[in-house]
């Protein structure tokens, strides 16, 4: 029950259960949960029970109701929320409670989502694996010995194991992609602008996103539903109508289609036998649905992460500047006395807060960043890479003029073993190979469940689309849906 | 200039001044700008920068600014953008502070100003740029007490700034007053900014250097920046002191621009002396990038077009039309205009009602600006109308009282609410008969006939303390009324 949304409301509206007995099963499952793979930073049994009790009061009394009415929803611990920490999985912010709501947050309590906690994450969703995060590391519920990927692995992993059916992520540069498919769940990162990104915590402004995960296209196009739309205090956020996603779902025919495949990034070093069969074998299923499929490919995609790993960490390294100690967050509670003397008590405090709050690889990301702004190297790097990204999306551009969709992988392998790539950040890096031009480009992008490897671990492909066609990826991700049933399997020990 | 004992120096001024925008909201988020306020009051998430916490920009802000730069006739780029200017201070909670880097809203524009010692020389004082940015909080340093306690106050944090930047045409601290001074009145006159230097509404940095001509080769002192000086009297002092503390500095040295980098200068008033901030200015890398919480702004034609249409008369236009329309002196056309476009209004309703524009500039630089500086309020508060102050002055014109009698009503008009007519019946003021004065004037020559004699022989102040006495007898009696109605009689006599 706790594996879809739709079940789960028609359950309540069928009077079998109640948001209360759900909300209740959930929680539970999340404690029995939390010692095998730590998807949480924070959970709330009496909120999720008081916000279920009124939902069901709602009900009793005939009033209108959300269309998430009752669905327990997790939300990563990067989006704000005045009732519960929002601590980016950082001693920086470790119980840092924000006055307010984000608006994504806002709208769940809006759709009568029963919001249960705070995922865990790679902190200030840096990272691949959830492995930086200060809150100890979650695992892969496919294989504890794994990583759920990152930098949302809280947000899939805590729907792969079933403890709720729907769950919020970011994406920077794959954080909702990545893990989805190591955890062979679900997963969307919307068109930039098309959700509000108030009260995301920032890493890289002009990349993040807030998106779904689920465990299928139907029940993520519900969750897109409640929190895509313009809002006036994003001002990249786009004033544009919002489609409604469950009419495209009513019939799925993918005639007409016409599917680009990336088959370049098939031969890419490093790419997992596995990984390639699951996209090979992707390719029939689409031609069988009724799809054109042809083979394209994006000539600067050599240069994404390069630029990705200029832009995102200039920008990181800006937005983190805030975390002085000074104002909030965490502060050195007792300045070493030869800093204080040798870099005034000001000086001191910024450094010694920031050293101790921020761990290696955020720290490591501020000074890339900072060095790609400075004088002197600004034009080598960070306006070097404003050009690249200019090239990258022209790629898109010219491919989208071709075909409706993009079809790939979504990252190289299948989840690594926990410790694996944390020591070398280059190879940690090669995890956002194929995600990462979505957003530089600004385009919607869907991580769909393609099978299990010969390890048990979970295969995926990614359907990229041009600007706001977030509807043409649901109804391709659901004509795949309808035609596989890799959205349908479940890890051991899912029912227990 | 010359100094008495040494070469010959030119000095060069270039400034910048910061100019709070007169919007009723922050550039970034909808907290009040009201000055005064308790500290930390008019705040909310996006000018406390906490996390999540995302700008959208004041479009009113745009506006002004663009106002403002066709005011010191700047041209307005179709396009300009967000950067973000980065350094660590407590008072700038972001880290970083939103400004314009390479695409400024406003560039290339110019004032003229006049000099004090001769008002027929212009000079044209060139503008860079004028672009906007968010102000910072207020840290209040508690180090009297040998604590290093700080506080910080975030009200002012995000206040909407206008930074113009002059080229370094200035030559003398008059210059940079004269400037400044243009500056000010045309950005309260098209009403932009209130410029108000004690609420440091408008805040001036001075870059500073000397020329100095040793036999024929001209060596440049190095350039000081002196910061944040919130009063036109501290500009020209400091700017004053940098000018002889350069010389000495560096006939004591010989250090000259190539020797060291711009430095960085406070200015003390309780000393009138300049002090050292920081050395080495060219260490301060901010790192400036596009924000991308922010778009780019477009800003078309008709915009720029209709803000131009909105501009209305600049001071040197305005104080023309005063001198011709109302028959003032340009001295007096140049003290009303300064005082803005609200004090303009009321004189030209209260000369226009009255039709005395000379006797209306004189009553509103003595009686009503005295009244408004002693109350602390503006004209839009002030209890006399601008048709009250006609009628009044109008009627003192047509010889229905005197000033002495029309400053009771006036008064009574600042104290009682009601019309002239009112105050006039109030304080038992009428205009008295022309037999009755005849009569009046009868019985003083009849008791004082010794002035007749000395009107006669060609003293006619003679008639004043005649004038004085009939004042004594009846208070209505017009003076001026009184004494023609003397002359007259004495001629007849
Ligand atoms: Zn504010």
């Amino acid at each position: 029950m706790l594996d879809s949304a739709l079940e789960v409301l028609r359950l309540q509206s069928r009077g079998e259960a109640t948001a209360v007995e759900i909300a209740a099963k959930a929680i539970d499952k999340i404690e029995a949960s939390q010692g095998s793979i730590n998807a949480f930073t924070h959970v709330d049994r009496e909120l999720a029970l008081m916000a279920a009790e009124a939902v069901d009061q709602k009900r009793r009394n005939g009033e209108p109701l959300g269309p998430l009415a009752g669905v327990p929803v997790a939300v990563k611990d990067v989006l704000c929320t005045k009732d519960m920490p929002t601590t980016c999985s950082s001693n920086m912010l470790r119980g840092f409670r924000p006055p307010y709501d984000a608006t994504v947050v806002e709208k769940l309590r809006q759709s009568d989502a029963v919001i249960v906690g705070k995922t865990n994450m790679d902190e200030f969703a840096m990272g691949a694996s959830t492995e930086t995060s200060a809150y100890g590391v979650t695992r892969n519920p496919w294989d504890t010995s794994r990583t759920p990927g990152g930098s949302s692995g809280g947000a899939t992993a805590c729907v792969a194991a079933g403890t709720v059916p729907l769950s919020l992520g970011t994406d920077t540069g794959g954080s909702i992609r990545q893990p989805a498919g190591f955890c062979g769940v679900t997963g969307l990162k919307p068109t930039y602008g098309r959700v509000s990104r108030y009260g995301l915590v920032a890493f890289a402004s002009s990349l993040d996103q807030v998106g779904p995960i689920g465990w299928s296209v139907q029940d993520i196009a519900l969750l897109l539903q409640c929190i895509a739309g313009y809002e006036p205090r994003d001002s990249t956020s786009l004033n544009l109508e919002v489609p409604d996603y469950q009419a495209v779902l009513q019939s799925i025919d993918m005639r007409g289609m016409k599917i680009g495949v990336l088959r370049n990034e098939l031969d890419v070093d490093g790419v997992d036998d596995a990984v390639r069969d699951a996209v090979l074998s992707s390719i029939d299923i689409f031609r069988d649905a009724g799809a054109e499929m042809i083979e394209i490919s994006l000539p600067h995609s050599s240069y994404w992460v390069p630029t990705y790993y200029v832009i995102a960490p200039s920008e990181a390294s800006s937005n983190l500047s805030r975390y002085d100690g000074a104002h909030y967050g965490h502060r050195v509670p007792q300045l070493d006395p030869e800093k204080a003397e040798s870099l005034g008590p000001l000086v001191a405090t910024y450094c010694q807060s920031r050293a101790e709050g921020f761990g290696a690889e955020v720290k490591r990301r501020i000074m890339v960043g900072t060095y790609a702004l400075s004088e002197g190297y600004a034009d080598q790097y960070y306006n070097q890479a404003l050009k690249a990204r200019r090239l990258i999306k022209g790629d898109y551009d010219a491919a989208f003029s071709q075909v409706d969709l993009l079809l790939g992988p979504v990252s190289p392998t299948t989840a690594f073993r926990l410790g694996d790539k944390i020591d070398d950040p280059l190879q940690m890096y090669l995890c956002d190979l194929f995600t990462v031009g979505a957003n530089l480009a600004g385009i919607p992008a869907i991580s769909l469940p393609a099978g299990i490897d010969a390890a048990g671990l979970p295969l995926a492909i990614q359907l990229q689309a041009p600007p706001l066609a977030e509807t043409r990826l649901l109804f391709a991700g659901a004509a795949y849906q309808a035609e596989t049933d890799f959205h349908k399997l479940r890890p051991d020990n899912f029912g227990s | 200039m010359t100094l008495s004992d040494g070469y010959p120096t030119e000095t060069i001024i270039g400034l910048e001044v910061h100019v709070q925008l007169k919007t009723q909201t922050k550039l970034f988020c909808s907290c009040s700008t009201q000055f005064g306020a308790p500290p930390n009051t008019q705040v909310c998430p996006v000018c406390l920068g906490l996390p999540g916490a995302l700008p959208v920009m004041n479009e009113h802000a745009i506006d002004l600014a663009i106002q403002a730069g066709l005011a010191i006739d700047c041209s307005i780029p179709p396009m300009t953008k967000w950067d973000r200017k980065q350094y660590f201070y407590p008072d700038l909670p972001k880290g970083y502070q939103i400004s314009q880097f390479d695409l400024p809203i406003c560039a290339d524009g110019f004032v003229k100003i006049t000099d004090d010692n001769d008002p027929e020389k212009i000079r044209r004082i060139g503008i860079i740029r004028a672009h906007l940015e968010e102000d910072a909080g207020k840290s209040m340093h508690d180090e009297a007490s040998g604590r290093s306690d700080s506080r910080i106050d975030l009200n002012r944090c995000g206040t909407p700034l206008l930074e113009i930047v002059s080229q370094p045409d200035l030559r003398s601290a008059n210059e940079a007053k004269n400037y400044l001074t243009e500056l000010k009145l045309r950005m309260t006159l098209l009403g932009v900014s209130d410029c108000e230097m004690q609420e440091g509404s408008l805040r001036v940095d001075a870059n500073v250097n000397l020329h100095i001509d040793v036999n024929g080769e001209k060596i440049a002192t190095p350039i000081a920046e002196i910061k944040n000086m919130n009063s036109f009297r501290a500009v020209e002092h400091a700017i004053e002191h940098e000018i002889d503390r350069q010389y000495d500095v560096w006939e004591e040295t010989g250090k000259t621009i190539k020797d060291e980098s711009k430095t960085t200068r406070g200015w003390d008033d309780a000393t009138g002396k300049t002090f050292l901030q920081r050395e080495k200015e060219e260490s301060a890398d901010y790192r400036y990038f596009p924000d991308p919480d922010l778009l780019p702004i477009r800003v078309p034609r008709e915009r720029v077009d209709a803000a131009k249409a909105s501009l209305g008369e600049m001071p040197a236009e305005l104080c023309q039309r005063l001198q011709t329309q109302y028959g003032i002196k340009l001295y007096d056309a140049n003290v009303i205009v300064n005082q803005g476009r609200e004090l303009i209004e009321y004189f030209e309703t209260a000369a226009t009602t009255s039709g005395d524009g000379k006797r209306t500039s004189s009553w509103i630089q003595q009686d009503v600006m005295r009244t408004l500086n002693e109350k602390q309020i503006r004209i839009a508060d002030f209890a006399v109308s601008a048709d009250q102050l006609g009628e009044l002055l109008q009627r003192v014109s047509r010889g229905d009282f005197d000033n002495a009698r029309a400053r009771d009503v006036f008064s009574h008009l600042i104290k009682n609410a009601g019309t002239v007519e009112d105050a006039v019946k109030a304080l038992g003021i009428e205009s008295v008969d022309s037999s009755e004065i005849e009569t009046l004037c009868k019985e003083l020559l009849d008791a004082n006939p010794q002035v007749i004699d000395d009107v006669k022989s060609g003293k006619k102040q003679a008639v004043g303390s005649l004038i004085g006495q009939a004042k004594k007898k009846n208070p209505n009696a017009n003076p001026k009324q009184v004494r023609e109605t003397l002359l007259q009689l004495i001629e007849q006599a």
